[in-house]
């Protein structure tokens, strides 16, 4: 069968469009500062001193890190709000996120904990360094340079995974690409677009973590090299 | 739990079994495209090494959940008309053969490279050094991201939900329209769905800690 491609239908929306990607924007970086805040307390929490928080942290990586996202984000959205606590589709969208990634993120900065030598710590100790002190600036520095790019890809397949977000109807740019597909009927075409948006945003958003990644590890701008 | 009688529980059951379905076509589907993907930029020629690492990136970067309406609703719209399983069965295998593709496209890279070069000494063709000398090595190599992969399969499936495929996430979901009790039923689905992968993550940890040891 022949089938005329017809770009020009979906693109007519491109306002629609660029509002969901901006809001998938919004809702990865969010999630990201926050899933990655929760991410770092959890892995010190995990490799800490308190066996309690260290059993509750693993509870909660391997509790999330065995379920879909998808079922999560349902549990936030209509779970909530069935018992009595109701938050909008956005928000409900942003804690499922935060919650799912700050797992991951755990998962991957305590690898980076645990690659700092022991010495290092003993060193710090005998330099009189507090715990705080130790962590702020012997331990998470280049325990997060370590693993950064780790973290960079995950955060780039939460950007991806934000799409599932659209099951809840916030509005980011797999919800508007559902919509515009059955306004105009052609579906490929704007999946096709849409994908390349995907695509796009990934790359921008690679791009942006190599920036970050410039500014925070003054070791890695002056070298270049891997640690 | 009154609501739930017997008849949702049996639903659930059978939603189960389709998502470990689901699960099983994803991963034979995507294990044998992921294969080709490895070969092909591992020991393929140069165009071959560059359209594979195109198609892995391209992949990669666009969602799953792009890719099952692309499939579900593009290829009827090119005339081919196909039923929710296939098209989640299909989008699901290309999405896990970029992942499975470079997951052992790194496992055959970290087979060395002098093993390569004494199969070629001893003058083995080029599939005798593949397949008795590299992929033996690799597969072992492979195992435990692959199982812990498997669990990603797993997860993922749930979204075969979006184009209407009556998978674990679908049977909760239609439940809950019946029921209005999103906590618990929610809760139930995701029991389910961590009864599942846990073993694996379990597994693919346990393998990990052995190969270690085997290799100190």
């Amino acid at each position: 069968m022949k089938y005329d491609f017809d770009f020009s239908a979906p693109l007519a929306y491109w306002p629609d469009l660029l509002a969901g990607a901006w809001t998938t924007l919004a809702l990865s970086l969010s999630s990201t500062f926050f899933g990655f805040l929760l991410g770092v307390f959890c892995a010190l929490a995990s490799t800490g001193r308190s066996l309690w928080l260290a059993r509750l942290a693993t509870v909660y990586i391997e509790v999330i890190r065995n379920t879909p996202l998808l079922v999560q984000v349902f549990i936030v959205y209509f779970g909530l709000s069935s018992l009595g606590l109701q938050v909008g589709a956005f928000t409900a969208a942003t804690v499922a996120l935060v919650v799912n990634v700050g797992a991951y993120t755990s998962e991957i900065v305590r690898a980076g904990v645990e690659s700092i030598p022991k010495a290092q710590l003993e060193a710090a100790e005998t330099l009189g360094l507090s715990r705080w002190q130790t962590l702020r600036h012997v331990v998470l520095p280049p325990a997060i340079e370590r693993v950064f790019p780790a973290l960079t890809s995950q955060y780039v397949l939460l950007m991806l995974a934000s799409s599932i977000c659209s099951q809840i109807s916030a509005e980011e740019l797999t919800a508007v690409a559902n919509r515009v597909q059955s306004d105009t009927f052609r579906s490929v075409e704007t999946y096709v677009l849409v994908a390349g948006a995907y695509l796009l945003m990934s790359l921008v958003m690679r791009a942006v973590f190599w920036l970050v990644a410039m500014v925070a590890f003054p070791r890695l701008r002056r070298l270049g090299t891997p640690l | 739990m009154g609501f739930l009688n017997a008849a949702h529980m049996q639903f659930l059951f059978d939603g189960l079994l389709w998502t470990v379905g689901l699960s099983l076509i994803a991963f034979a589907g995507g294990g044998t495209l992921g294969f080709l993907v490895a070969l092909g930029s591992s020991y393929g020629p140069r165009w071959s090494r560059l359209l594979v690492s195109l198609y892995v990136k391209l992949i990669q970067g666009t969602p799953l959940l792009v890719l099952l309406p692309l499939v579900y609703f593009g290829l009827p719209s090119l005339g081919l008309n196909i039923a929710p399983l296939a098209a989640a069965g299909i989008a699901l295998s290309v999405y896990v053969s970029a992942y499975l593709g470079e997951i052992w496209r790194g496992c055959l890279a970290s087979v060395p490279r002098t093993q390569a070069e004494a199969a070629e000494c001893l003058a083995l063709r080029w599939h005798q050094r593949v397949l008795h000398v590299l992929l033996p090595q690799a597969v072992k190599i492979a195992t435990p991201p692959t199982v812990g992969f498997m669990v990603q399969i797993v997860k993922n499936t749930s979204l075969a939900s979006a184009i209407g495929f009556v998978e674990l996430a679908r049977a909760g979901q239609i439940i809950n329209n019946s029921t209005f009790e999103p906590f618990i039923i929610f809760m139930i689905v995701a029991a389910l769905y961590f009864a599942l992968c846990y073993p694996l993550s379990v597994l693919s940890r346990r393998l990990e800690r052995s190969f270690h040891v085997a290799n100190r």
